[in-house]
């Protein structure tokens, strides 16, 4: 079963089975949320005020002497152990729960992205319902209902309530979710706002009975704690129903709901969606591709993207006899010869067992693994959108007059493959004196924060657009009637932050994105002057039919002349234009 | 061209009929045919010109362009030719109509109106080349007056109207001062005065006629206002040509003083250089304001504008009559050197008659000295 969540280093006893199901380098992930708690002074479970320090010296007037004003067992009172959950309350932030109309996008998000990959690993063509409603002024219930293959139903409590409870977090796949806390966080912060469980609803298959869960987390413990287990009629063959009620605030526009949903129709343009936006119409999102893209693989990692930390544990954790078969065995691209080669020049025993390596072993090894020669890791396990499926979801989506896309071939940043997509949409309906919208995806998720950190926009503002018969002006996007829908795949996108926005600064991910923007450019300026010709020729044959009227009235009136003759003018110079300009053409 | 093709006698209104019916017809005849018809305009820009100096003035070189009727040049033939037709009725009827009222009348004419008088004056200076005639033959007039005389001078006119002869005397206009009718050629002059004062600006005009500068130096002054109008320039050209009037000429010192009022009042202009036979001043002499002035009297400036210099450096490289004359082109340079202009009232940091009573006299004693 993958749900979204991650993964926690901490075993309970109570998790033991669920912990066996985990990939086994999970253990050692997620410092962000370990590093705070993993090794705890002293655990105090009640956090009463320190108590007045008995012997504490008076305080010191001059400020140029240092005095002790503690000593370490008093600090010791205040030190306790942090639950996730707790540090999530605190840092709702780095969730993107920082604002209430950036919390209501979250928590859909999570949700929409949780559905899609679980369609996507059950193989079944997603349809979604997203319906928001409004409970009151700053209150919104959201519920997003798909036809995954649903939960069983033991694991229902884990997933939303239990932050870092998943199975993507250590796969290197190209899929939606790759650290975000995930759905227990968007449930977490309703809880938090307006007291509310979550409700689930799920049904595994046409012979299971649908389950109905209302699930809150207890956030000291991070642990769900079960308000209702009932078992319901639900018409649905199988799929899952989450309803959140969270504080937030709805607008519409750049950044909204509205626009997310819009983008990831475009990026999955083989789900289907019906959306109902609060006190409006409900939208339809048809499908507009009837055809399951391709299942993304899971890969090892590549050596060349490993970091220090991640190979120490992976050596700490390999099943494998000795270090030459945890290479082999554990990353991709890795032969006996290399093994050979990397294990000579590390001064390391190839038959070493892995745990026995010094650290300074690892850093060696570390160091000559990126400079040995490797192939290029599998580009296979990608899965783009793909030309003919951005081309149908643009036209379905926009008036336009002209639609193109171009998928670049995978390509590799760092050991990890990634492949560059755009969809390029121009004329028709679309405003011509704004600048363009740019629509950012990663893994099929809308990117809509911090555009101008993110490596896209840097791709687009550095192409000339000028050259491509559109107008620019320095430092800003290009101006005139055109939607850009930028994709990029990849097993592991480099993100600038932990709260997934803008992707990093690499030069070969900048150098596809070019790529691929200037191959599109050279279309549309094509294009676009095709049309400018078409329309000069239009409006210059109205010019005869304007203007040669008035050569008639004038020689009427110099040579006063009768109006069979004015009649004969016009008739004779209009044939004698016309057909100069056909053997023109 | 002869000199009474200016006069607006009964003759020559219909010879001019004659002329735009004979090219029209040619045009119909060539459209009935099926063919395309074309008219040829000479080039209206300095580079189709060339100073003389034996005539003194800007004579067009002969290039010439050629319209053809094609799709793109359509309305701008369309709108030649209504032009034309206005021009042929204004005669027929004995009136006119200024190029304010001309525009006007384009908006009857649907989407072949004009959207702005730059556009219907293009079409009436097209048209004036076409034929090599003026405007006011073809029944237009200018918009723009200017041109204000006061002085030793009778002006020979005919009342409105009756016709009755007129005499009106320069002298007696008090503070006001006569002013230049847009058609000269039907006035006479009678005048004793030694020289004609052309100036640039009303203010100084203004000062020489308000202490009765004309009487203590026995001259004629006219106030050109900026570039002058043609009739401006045939009307100073008239009466220096009839009773032998040197003319000097007053402006300020910089670039479009010098290179367009000086200029176009003595050579005529680079854009309807048909007429400039008629509409130039060749025996006009530039008294000052000099580059030279500047240094010699410490004159106050202002800093030459980006639009100063290009207008200058482009008159060294492109205008025939700077380019002809060595002490033109030595001033010129002298003046982008210095970097700086110096209007005619600067004299006024001296004193406020400092012009009046000390420049102007000293100047005027050495007519020999000033520039050609």
């Amino acid at each position: 079963m993958t749900r979204k969540g991650t993964k926690v280093a901490r075993h309970k006893a109570g998790d033991r089975a669920a912990d066996r199901r985990k990939s086994k380098s999970a253990r050692a992930q997620l410092e962000l949320f370990t590093a705070a708690k993993s090794e705890p002074v002293k655990t105090h479970e009640k956090a009463s005020p320190a108590p007045p320090p008995a012997g504490r010296p008076p305080v010191n007037q001059s400020p140029l002497t240092a005095t002790r004003r503690a000593t370490a067992e008093v600090l010791a009172q205040k030190q306790r152990e942090i639950s996730v959950s707790e540090f999530f309350v605190k840092n709702r932030h780095l969730l993107g729960f920082d604002n209430p109309q950036k919390a209501l996008l979250t928590a859909v998000r999570e949700c929409v992205d949780n559905s899609l990959d679980a369609c996507s690993d059950a193989g079944i063509l997603p349809s979604l319902r997203i319906e928001i409603v409004q409970r009151a002024e700053n209150r919104f219930r959201i519920s997003v209902e798909d036809n995954g293959p649903g939960i069983v139903r033991g694991q229902i409590p884990k997933i939303f309530g239990k932050l870092l409870y998943g199975s993507k977090f250590h796969t290197l796949k190209q899929q939606r979710g790759q650290q975000g806390i995930g759905v227990s966080a968007a449930g977490m912060y309703g809880q938090l706002t307006t007291g509310k469980p979550v409700t689930i609803l799920s049904r595994t298959g046409p012979n299971a009975a649908a389950h109905h869960f209302d699930v809150t987390v207890d956030t000291k413990k991070n642990q769900p704690l079960v308000l209702r287990d009932e078992k319901a009629d639900w018409d649905v063959k199988h799929g899952t129903r989450v309803t959140i009620e969270l504080e937030a605030i709805y607008k519409r526009g750049r950044r909204s709901v509205d626009d997310y949903i819009e983008q990831t129709a475009l990026a999955n343009p083989h789900a289907e969606i019906h959306y109902a936006p609060p006190n409006q119409e409900a939208l339809h999102y048809p499908r507009a591709v009837s055809v399951l893209p391709q299942e993304p693989k899971e890969i090892k990692p590549h050596p060349y993207g490993v970091e220090l930390g991640m190979l120490m544990r992976l050596l700490q954790d390999t099943p494998a006899r000795t270090v030459a078969a945890a290479l082999k065995n554990d990353f991709s691209r890795v032969s006996d010869k290399v093994v050979a080669e990397v294990t000579k020049s590390a001064l390391i025993k190839p038959n070493a067992r892995p745990r026995d390596l010094t650290p300074s072993d690892v850093e060696r090894l570390h160091a000559v693994l990126q400079n040995v020669k490797l192939m290029s890791p599998a580009t296979n396990c990608l899965s783009p959108i793909g030309e003919e499926s951005i081309r149908a979801g643009l036209s379905k989506r926009f008036v336009a007059d002209y639609v193109d896309a171009v998928t670049r071939p995978p390509s590799v940043y760092r050991g990890n493959p990634f492949q560059v997509e755009i969809g390029l949409a121009y004329g028709g309906d679309i405003p011509a004196d704004e600048l363009i919208d740019l629509y950012r995806l990663a893994n099929r998720v809308p990117l809509q924060y911090q555009s101008s950190a993110c490596a896209i926009t840097k791709a687009v503002l550095s192409v000339d657009w000028r050259a491509y018969a559109m107008s620019m002006s320095k430092g800003a996007l290009p101006t005139g009637p055109m939607i850009l829908m930028i994709h990029i795949a990849s097993v592991w996108v480099p993100f600038t932050s932990e709260s997934k926005e803008a992707i990093a600064h690499y030069p070969e991910i900048i150098r596809e994105l070019r790529l691929a923007l200037m191959e599109l450019g050279r279309r549309l300026a094509s294009h676009i002057r095709h049309r400018r010709r078409v329309a000069d020729e239009a409006k210059k044959k109205s010019y005869i039919d304007k203007f040669i009227p008035h050569i008639g009235i004038a020689l009427r009136q110099i040579l006063a002349l009768a109006e069979r003759e004015e009649k004969r003018i016009v008739t004779t110079l209009r044939q004698t234009l016309e057909r100069s300009r056909e053997r023109m053409v | 061209m002869k000199e009474g093709v200016l006069s607006k006698g009964v003759g020559s209104q219909a010879s001019v009929v004659r002329q735009i019916t004979s090219s029209v017809s040619e045009i119909h005849k060539k459209i009935v045919g099926g063919r395309k018809p074309s008219m040829r305009f000479p080039l209206r820009s300095l580079s189709n010109v060339r100073y003389s100096p034996k005539k003194g003035h800007f004579e067009m070189v002969g290039k010439t362009k050629e319209r053809t009727l094609t799709v793109s040049t359509v309305k701008t033939f369309a709108q030649t030719l209504r032009m034309v037709a206005l021009s042929k009725e204004l005669i027929e009827t004995d009136d006119f109509a200024t190029k304010r009222d001309a525009y006007y009348q384009t908006k009857n004419w649907d989407e072949a109106r004009c959207d702005d008088q730059v556009e219907s004056d293009t079409i009436m200076d097209d048209i004036e080349s076409f034929y090599g005639l003026n405007k006011e033959q073809l029944g237009f007039r200018p918009d723009e007056h200017g041109g204000l005389v006061a002085g030793r001078l009778i002006v020979l006119d005919q009342e409105q109207g009756t016709g009755r002869s007129l005499e009106v005397d320069c002298t007696r206009f008090g503070s006001g001062a006569y002013g230049i009718p847009s058609a000269v050629e039907h006035l006479g002059f009678k005048t004793r005065a030694k020289f004609i004062l052309a100036i640039e600006t009303g203010g100084m005009f203004e000062r020489l006629n308000y202490h009765r500068f004309w009487d203590g130096a026995d001259c004629i002054l006219v106030s050109m206002a900026g570039v002058p109008t043609r009739a401006v320039r045939r009307f100073i050209r008239r009466l220096a040509d009839e009773k032998k009037l040197p003319v000097y000429v007053f402006v300020d010192c910089d670039p479009y003083g010098i290179g367009n009022i000086y200029r176009t009042l003595k050579v005529g202009s680079g854009n309807n250089a048909h007429l400039n036979a008629f509409f130039c001043v060749p025996q006009a002499r530039f008294l000052g304001v000099t580059p030279q002035d500047i240094i010699d009297y410490k004159l106050p400036t202002h800093p030459l504008k980006d639009v100063d210099i290009k207008r200058a450096k482009d008159a060294l490289k492109n205008d025939p009559f700077f380019r002809h004359h060595k002490e033109w082109t030595r001033s010129l340079e002298q003046l982008l050197k210095m970097g700086v202009r110096a209007e005619q009232q600067a004299f006024a940091k001296f004193n406020l008659n400092y012009a009046m009573n000390s420049y102007l006299p000293a100047k005027l004693a050495h007519p020999e000295k000033f520039l050609p």
